[in-house]
C-alpha cells in the first residue's frame, strides 16, 4: 500500500502539467508518526508532499463541497462512494472530478496501536504489505497490519473504488464474508431499556465538539440543525437529552447515505464510536431496499426519492 | 453595574412606540424596580446595555436616551432575530432586565469646544439620538461649538424619532439635515438623496470638527470619502461597531476585532484606531 | 518551609486526611483514558499518566453551568426575574495537576479576573482551589512546554510540586496556601539531602527529555496586520474541518456562550463552552457573519493565541505546550508548525 505513493506523484505531477485539473486534494505525511494529513497541492513542484501509507483514515470527499474548479482527488473505496454520494446529491459534478483510486486493503486504526502500546509512544513507523514496524523508546514491534485495521475496514465490502479516473494498482480482492453486521445484531439483540442504556453509556462523554460531523463527507449542510436558532431544535448545553438528541437526528440524516468511512469515529477525541448508530441504519437500508450508499453516480439514495407508484399507500 | 456583572438589573416596560411604518423598529422606555439599582445607572451617551429577557436571552443595544433625560432609559429595538422578535411582542408593564451601562463611548472631552457633524443612517440612530439630545441639553449646549446633524433613510416612514427631529430641525442651536433615499410624498418638506450625498452637500468643512457617523456599511463605505475629501483625518471621524455579543464585559472572547473587544474597548471606535485592526467586523 | 518526603503508599493516607477539610480531586482513569474527578476514599486516584485527555478547565469553568434562573409566572412576584443560583465554593484541591495545565489557569485567570470585571464563578472557584502538582518525569513528545514559557517541573501556578521519586514523592511547598495543606495533611517529614538531589536532577532530566520545540521570539514584535494578512492561512487552515476539538481539549481557551433553556415556567441561564471554530459564533442576526469562511476562524484561532493574546497581556502566549491539540486534532492541523509560519513571517 505504501508504494502506492509513488505511482499516486506520478499522476498527480502529470493531470496538473496538462492541465486536467487546476489542483489535487490528497494526504501529505504527518507531524507526528502515525498521522497525515489532506493537503490541497495547486503546482508541481509541491506535488511531491502527496504521500501514502495506512494511516490515511480521513475522508477527502469531505473537501470538495462548494468547490468550483477541476479538482484531482485521492480516493480510496468509501472516498469514492462519498464522491458518488457528493454527485448525486449534486454537491460536485462528475466532469469538475479526476478521481485518483486507491485499492485499499484498510486504514489502520491510531487508537488501537496506542492502547497496544500502553502508555508509551510511537517515534518511527515503518510498513511492508502485510506488516507494520513500530519504533520507540526502548521498543521495536512488528505488526500485523490486518490485526489493527479500523473496525468498519474489516468489514468493508467495497475496497476497490467504485468510480475512478486513473487506478493506482491492481485492484484488490473484495470479501466474501456475506455479512459484516455481527455489532449490530448484537445490539439488535438486547431488551430496549439495556439499548438505551448502551446508547447512553456510549455517548456519556461526548463533548459536543462536532468533529464526528464536520469530519463526515454526507454532513454539508450548510446550517446544522443543531446550530438553527429559529426554532432552536436542540440546547447547546451537554445535557445527555440534547447529546443524545444530535447524534441520533444525525444519524438519521445519515440513513442510506452513509458509506461506514469511519471518519466519525477517527475524528472523535474522546474515542466514541458514533458508527454505531449508522451501522445500524446502513443494515436496516440493505435489508428493507437492498441498497447500499455510494455505489452509483445513477441511483438516489433509498430515503431520498419518490416514485408515484410506490408500492406504500401512506405515501402515495 | 451590578456585583455580579452578568446579573441583569429588572427592569418595567412603561412604554412601547413603535417608530417605523414596516413596524420592525420598536422603541421601549424602561424603568428600574429597584431604586438603589437607577441609583446606580449612571451611563454616558455611546454606552450599550445586554437587555436580557428571561427564557430568551440577551441582546447589545445601544441606549438611545440621554442620561439628561431622568426616570427612564429608552431602547430602539430592530426585528431580527430570537430576541428582537420575541420583545417586539412584550406589552408595556412586562419585566424584562438590563445589564449595563456597557463599553465606551463618544469622546466626548476631545469634543468639547469642537463643531460636532452627526451622521447616521436608517435605524443607527439611537445612541447618536442619545448624543444629540445630551449635547442640546441647556447645561451642555455651550460645551460645543456648531452641531450639524445628517440623518436618512429610505423612505419617511422608516426615520426614527421624526417628531422630535421636526423639532430640532425648527431650532437655530443646530442644524439638521434630514433625507430619504426616495419618496412619493409630493410635500416632503426635506431632502431627497443618499446619505454620503447630502453629506458632501452640506459637510464642508472639517475644522475644529469631528463627525460621529453610524450606519448600515454602505453608507459609511461612501460617507467616509466624503468626509476625507474635506479634509476630515481618521482621529476625526468615530464609529460605533455592532457586533455579536454574550457577556458584555469583554470575557467570553467572541466579539474581538483583533485584540480589542468590541463590546469593551468599543464600540466606539475612532477610524484612526479601525485602521490599525483587521478588516474582520 | 523545607522540602518534605513521603513514602508513596502515604499519598491515599494523606488525601484521607485532607479530605476532611477539602474535596479533593485527582486524575482518574476511566474508559482508556484520563481526568479529574472527585477522590474516592477506595483509591481511584492514578498518577500514572502524561496528560489527562481534556484539561483540567472544566474544574473552574464547566462546560455548562448553570449561572441564573428565573420563573415565567407572570403572576408571581418575581417572574420573569433573573436570579442568582445559590453555589457553594467549598475549598478544593486538585492532586496531580501538570504544571502546564496550572500555568494555563494563570493565563487564563487575566481574562476571567481583570481591573474591571471579575467573573464571579471563575474568581470564587480560584481563591477556593489549592494546586499540588505533579512534575512530569516522561513529557510526551508532543510536550512543548519549555519553549512557552513553562516546563515539566515548572512551579509558577502551583502551590505544591511533587516529584515522583520512584518509591517517594518530595513534597514542595510554594506558597502559603501550600504550607497550610501540608500541615493540614500533617506532611512533615524533612528530605535528605540525596533525595534532594535526586529530584534537581530529574527536573534537568526532563527539560532535556522535551524533544519538541516552537519558535516565539519574534512574536512580539509582528504587527497584527502583517500576521492577519499573511499568506500562508489558506494552507494552515484547508485541512481544517473546523471542529471544536483543539478549543475544547486547549486549557487556554475560554469563550464562552450563554443560553436560556425553559421548562414549562421555569427556566435557568446557563453557560457553556463556545469554539471561535464554529460559524455560529459570529454570526449576526441579521445573517451578516464577520468570519463567514473556515479560513477566518481558523486564523483567529492562531491570531487569539499568538498575536492578540500577547499584545493585550504582555505575558507571552496563550499556549502553554501540552501538545493535546497536536495529538488529537484529527487532521493534524499542529499549531507547532503556526508558531514557525507566525514568528518567521
Amino acid at each position: 500500500m505504501i508504494r502506492y505513493g509513488d505511482t499516486i506523484r506520478e499522476i498527480a505531477k502529470k493531470i496538473l502539467e496538462e492541465k486536467t485539473v487546476d489542483l489535487i486534494i490528497g494526504f501529505k505525511k504527518g507531524t507526528l508518526p502515525i498521522t497525515t494529513e489532506p493537503v490541497l497541492i495547486k503546482d508541481t513542484q509541491n506535488s511531491d508532499q502527496l504521500y501514502w501509507d495506512s494511516f490515511c483514515n480521513m475522508n477527502l470527499a469531505n473537501y470538495l463541497p462548494k468547490r468550483g474548479e477541476k479538482i484531482g482527488i485521492i480516493a480510496k473505496g468509501c472516498d469514492s462512494r462519498n464522491i458518488a454520494v457528493h454527485i448525486v446529491e449534486n454537491q460536485i459534478k462528475r466532469e469538475q472530478l479526476y478521481i485518483i483510486g486507491v485499492p485499499c486493503k484498510g486504514m489502520i486504526d491510531r487508537r488501537k496501536i496506542v492502547s497496544f502500546l500502553g502508555g508509551k509512544e510511537v517515534r518511527e513507523v515503518t510498513e511492508s504489505d502485510e506488516d507494520i514496524t513500530i519504533k520507540g523508546e526502548g521498543f521495536e514491534h512488528t505488526l500485523k497490519k490486518n490485526d489493527y485495521l479500523q473496525n468498519n475496514c474489516s468489514t468493508c465490502m467495497h475496497r476497490n473504488p467504485v468510480i475512478y479516473d486513473a487506478i493506482v494498482g491492481d485492484l484488490v480482492e473484495e470479501r466474501k464474508d456475506p455479512d459484516p453486521y455481527d455489532d449490530v445484531k448484537e445490539i439488535e439483540g438486547i431488551g430496549l431499556e439495556e439499548r438505551w442504556e448502551s446508547f447512553s453509556d456510549l455517548i456519556k462523554d461526548c463533548i459536543r465538539c462536532y468533529a464526528c460531523r464536520n469530519a463526515c463527507p454526507l454532513c454539508y449542510c450548510p446550517t446544522c440543525f443543531v446550530d438553527e436558532s429559529g426554532p432552536q431544535w436542540v440546547g447547546k448545553s451537554i445535557d445527555p437529552t440534547d447529546t443524545m438528541t444530535f447524534h441520533i437526528l444525525r444519524a438519521y440524516h445519515c440513513t442510506g447515505r452513509c458509506t461506514d468511512c469511519g471518519a466519525c469515529q477517527q475524528a472523535c477525541p474522546m474515542d466514541i464510536n458514533v458508527k454505531t448508530f449508522t451501522r445500524k441504519l446502513n443494515k436496516d437500508v440493505l435489508d428493507l431496499y437492498g441498497c447500499e450508499a455510494g455505489l452509483s453516480i445513477e441511483e438516489r439514495p433509498p430515503l431520498d426519492t419518490y416514485k408515484p407508484d410506490d408500492y406504500d399507500k401512506f405515501i402515495r | 453595574m451590578a456585583d455580579n456583572p452578568y446579573l441583569p438589573y429588572p427592569v418595567k416596560i412603561q412604554q412601547i412606540i413603535t417608530e417605523t411604518e414596516d413596524k420592525n423598529l420598536k422603541t421601549f422606555k424602561l424603568v428600574f424596580l429597584n431604586k438603589e439599582d437607577e441609583e446606580r445607572f449612571t451611563f454616558i451617551p455611546g454606552q450599550f446595555c445586554e437587555i436580557s429577557i428571561a427564557g430568551q436571552g440577551e441582546i447589545p443595544i445601544g441606549i438611545a436616551s440621554s442620561p439628561t433625560e431622568k426616570g427612564f432609559l429608552m431602547f430602539t429595538v430592530n426585528k431580527t432575530g430570537v430576541v428582537t422578535r420575541f420583545i417586539h411582542n412584550m406589552k408595556e408593564e412586562n419585566i424584562i432586565g438590563i445589564r449595563g451601562p456597557l463599553g465606551n463611548w463618544y469622546p466626548w472631552e476631545k469634543m468639547e469646544e469642537k463643531n460636532v457633524v452627526v451622521i447616521g443612517g436608517g435605524f443607527a440612530f439611537t445612541t447618536l439620538r442619545a448624543s444629540i439630545v445630551y449635547m442640546l441639553h441647556p447645561e451642555n449646549r455651550n460645551k460645543f461649538k456648531d452641531i450639524t446633524v445628517v440623518y436618512g433613510a429610505r423612505s419617511p416612514g422608516l426615520l426614527l424619532y421624526r417628531e422630535e427631529i421636526a423639532e430640532w430641525e425648527k431650532r437655530d442651536d443646530i442644524n439638521v439635515h434630514i433625507t430619504v433615499d426616495a419618496t412619493d410624498d409630493p410635500n416632503w418638506p426635506y431632502n431627497i438623496g443618499f446619505v454620503p450625498t447630502v453629506t458632501e452637500q452640506k459637510i464642508t468643512t472639517s475644522e475644529d470638527s469631528y463627525a460621529l457617523v453610524c450606519g448600515p456599511p454602505i453608507m459609511i463605505k461612501f460617507t467616509q470619502p466624503v468626509l476625507e475629501k474635506v479634509g476630515f483625518t481618521p482621529e476625526q471621524i468615530i464609529m460605533s461597531l455592532e457586533m455579536r455579543m454574550k457577556c458584555g464585559i469583554g470575557i467570553c472572547g467572541r466579539c474581538n476585532i483583533g485584540d480589542k473587544y468590541v463590546c469593551k474597548d468599543g464600540p466606539v471606535f475612532s477610524l484612526a484606531q479601525l485602521n490599525e485592526l483587521p478588516k474582520e467586523y | 518551609m523545607s522540602d518534605k518526603i513521603i513514602k508513596k503508599e502515604e499519598l491515599t493516607n494523606i488525601l484521607k486526611a485532607l479530605k476532611e477539610t477539602y474535596e479533593v480531586i485527582a486524575p482518574v482513569k476511566e474508559n482508556g483514558f484520563y481526568s479529574f474527578k472527585p477522590f474516592k476514599d477506595g483509591g481511584n486516584i492514578d498518577l500514572n499518566f502524561t496528560n489527562t485527555r481534556l484539561s483540567p478547565k472544566s474544574l473552574l469553568f464547566p462546560q455548562s453551568e448553570r449561572i441564573f434562573e428565573f420563573n415565567l409566572d407572570e403572576k408571581s412576584k418575581d417572574g420573569y426575574i433573573v436570579k442568582e443560583h445559590p453555589k457553594d465554593y467549598p475549598p478544593s484541591v486538585i492532586v496531580g495537576i501538570r504544571p502546564c495545565d496550572a500555568k494555563a489557569f494563570k493565563l487564563v485567570n487575566i481574562n476571567f479576573d481583570n481591573p474591571e470585571f471579575k467573573d464571579p464563578w471563575w474568581v470564587k472557584r480560584m481563591e477556593a482551589m489549592t494546586f499540588i502538582g505533579l512534575g512530569c518525569n516522561e513529557p510526551s513528545s508532543t510536550c512543548f512546554c519549555t519553549s512557552v514559557g513553562c516546563g515539566p517541573f515548572n512551579e509558577e501556578s502551583l502551590d505544591v510540586m511533587l516529584f515522583d521519586l520512584e518509591e517517594y514523592f518530595l513534597v514542595r511547598a510554594l506558597t502559603e496556601k501550600g504550607e497550610k495543606l501540608l500541615k493540614q495533611g500533617r506532611v512533615d517529614k524533612d528530605v535528605d539531602e540525596g533525595l534532594q538531589k535526586k529530584a534537581d536532577e530529574l527536573r534537568i532530566k526532563a527539560e532535556k527529555k522535551i524533544s519538541s520545540s516552537v519558535p516565539t521570539d519574534k512574536l512580539k514584535e509582528k504587527k497584527i496586520n502583517d500576521l492577519f494578512n499573511a499568506p500562508f492561512w489558506d494552507d494552515v487552515a484547508f485541512a481544517c474541518i473546523n471542529c471544536g476539538t483543539c478549543t475544547f481539549l486547549c486549557p487556554t481557551c475560554w469563550c464562552f456562550d450563554i443560553q436560556d433553556e425553559v421548562t414549562k415556567t421555569v427556566g435557568d441561564r446557563i453557560r457553556n463552552w463556545d469554539s471561535c471554530m464554529f460559524p455560529l459564533f459570529t454570526l449576526h442576526a441579521s445573517g451578516h457573519n464577520p468570519r463567514p469562511e473556515k479560513v477566518q476562524r481558523v486564523r483567529q484561532r492562531f491570531m487569539h493565541k499568538l498575536n492578540y493574546y500577547v499584545d493585550k497581556y504582555n505575558t507571552g502566549v496563550a499556549c502553554v505546550g501540552c501538545g493535546r491539540c497536536v495529538k488529537y486534532c484529527p487532521v493534524n492541523v499542529d499549531i507547532r508548525e503556526v508558531f514557525s509560519l507566525m514568528n518567521g513571517l
